[in-house]
């Protein structure tokens, strides 16, 4: 009934180091109507979502870090935002629990933006030049929006990798017992 | 046990928040030589060959979700390209994908042999990496210090100049695009003359602006902006940049003929879909005219 952390850390670093290989090899050379989509702050929230407050904040801290090194990029940026990415997708699954079949492309967009957003408040903060303009919010919102478009179906992947290694869901279980007749209340009558 | 677990997350959270932002400081702060460089770059070099063992691996889902986002922005071509039964489509796909490969080593070629880059010992790379946000404009590229490629070697496409060589490893090297503020390139306007800087502006992720261009040059749009070289006779200061290697059009000029003018520039090269570049290792004549 209790997680188990061993498979759970595998399955995590594994996740972690396949998803930033496929972002910077594939999907970001892939531009659609101008603009690509970022897989990371999509699989950080999904992992947040499915398995909480605190192993998702990890997860987007170890993911950030993995990026920044692999891109040779200012250390600590990634990890930051996407340790608060993990983080906050985890606290709402703890706090609401929200049921809907649309909440992970909700999130996920929300992700998106919050990434987003967060590398350009960085940015600026950091003293690097901004060139803001129409092309960049355009570039900005187009990704957001596609990513919201794919933020399903890579929930449905890190949910399915991971779910061997998840305690069982009291929902899934109640829906089996359902289709096999075992609890149902009809199958008593 | 509650008071625990919330204890212990809190705990978790102000670690990572406080180690990240300690990274970021430490980072910052350092040389490029310091040791989280260092570490850096070790962890580059183990990362380059998985990265191109993916990108090569990876190839043909990209080539497919590259010929559907050509057809979605080439909507002209759309019922052409749905009249071709599947096996015809999957050989136009790998032929066009042939051709264009070919098509921009044949550019480079051309580039080579008309600026008289051929002397500039050009190394032919594949780009095999990309950074996914819009902030950080750099690609990865498949050779490194093995080839002779070091840190701020010039990098060109078929269409002009790229950018230019920021972190090399044994097998592959960081392209930092022109799109990057912390590049600047002597530039110089083929029809007049008139020498500036060239570097990104506000205005658009890809735009560029040519700085400091003296307000007795008037500068039309549509003029071509090509590499300056070196412009200084002391020793020491040449240009990174051989003259002549295009950089972009002039697109606008805004208040021309006043010391307040803006210049603004396309890029030649289209920075969003580079493949193949090249990387020029060896300056030739100090880079001078």
């Amino acid at each position: 009934m209790s997680l188990n952390y061993r498979s759970l850390g595998w399955r995590l670093v594994l996740i972690c180091i396949v998803t930033v290989v496929f972002q910077v090899a594939a999907v970001s050379q892939i531009r659609i109507l101008g603009v690509n989509a970022d897989l990371v702050p999509l699989v950080a929230a999904s992992v947040g979502l499915i398995v909480g407050s605190l192993p998702g904040a990890i997860f987007g801290f170890a993911i950030g870090m993995l990026l920044d090194f692999a891109l040779v990029e200012t250390v600590g940026v990634a990890s930051l935002i996407l340790l608060a990415i993990g983080y906050a997708a985890g606290r709402l699954r703890e706090l609401r629990d929200p049921q809907g079949a649309i909440v992970p492309l909700l999130v996920g967009a929300a992700a998106t933006a919050a990434a987003q957003i967060g590398f350009s408040l960085l940015t600026f903060l950091l003293g690097q030049t901004v060139p803001l303009g129409w092309s960049l919010l355009w570039e900005l919102l187009g990704t957001v929006a596609l990513n919201a478009v794919i933020a399903i179906p890579v929930y449905l992947v890190i949910r399915r990798s991971l779910l061997a290694a998840l305690p069982e869901d009291p929902r899934r279980r109640r829906r089996r017992a359902y289709t096999t007749g075992g609890l149902s209340p009809l199958s008593r009558s | 046990m509650y008071d625990r677990t919330i204890r212990r997350r809190r705990l978790t959270l102000a670690a990572l928040l406080a180690c990240s932002l300690l990274l970021l400081t430490v980072f910052f702060g350092e040389s490029n030589g310091g040791a989280l460089h260092n570490v850096q770059r070790g962890v580059f070099s183990v990362f380059a060959p998985i990265q191109e063992g993916a990108s090569t691996v990876l190839k043909p889902a990209r080539d497919l979700f590259g010929w559907f986002g050509d057809t979605i922005d080439a909507k002209d071509r759309l019922s052409e390209l749905e009249s071709s039964n599947e096996k015809l489509r999957a050989r136009a796909i790998a032929g066009s994908e042939a051709l264009r490969v070919n098509a921009q080593l044949q550019g480079l070629l051309n580039l080579d042999n008309a600026g008289g880059l051929a002397a500039a010992k050009p190394v032919t790379a594949r780009v095999i990496g990309r950074s996914p946000t819009v902030w950080y404009r750099t690609v990865t590229i498949n050779q490194g210090s093995n080839d002779g490629i070091k840190t701020g070697n010039p990098v060109i496409s078929s269409d002009g100049l790229v950018g230019q060589i920021s972190t090399v490893s044994g097998q592959a090297s960081i392209v930092t695009l022109i799109s990057d503020g912390e590049l600047a390139v002597p530039a110089r306007v083929s029809a007049g003359g008139a020498q500036g800087v060239a570097q990104t502006g506000a205005g658009g992720a890809g735009d560029l602006r040519l700085k400091f261009i003296a307000r007795r040059y008037r500068v039309e749009p549509g003029a071509a902006v090509v590499t300056a070289g070196t412009l200084s006779t002391t020793p020491g200061l040449e240009s990174l940049y051989p003259p002549g290697i295009p950089i972009g059009a002039v697109t606008k000029v805004i208040d021309p003929g006043t010391d307040a003018q803006k210049i603004y520039l396309r890029p030649y090269a289209d920075l969003q879909k580079l493949e193949i570049v090249q990387v020029l290792t060896a300056p030739i004549n100090g880079n001078r005219r």
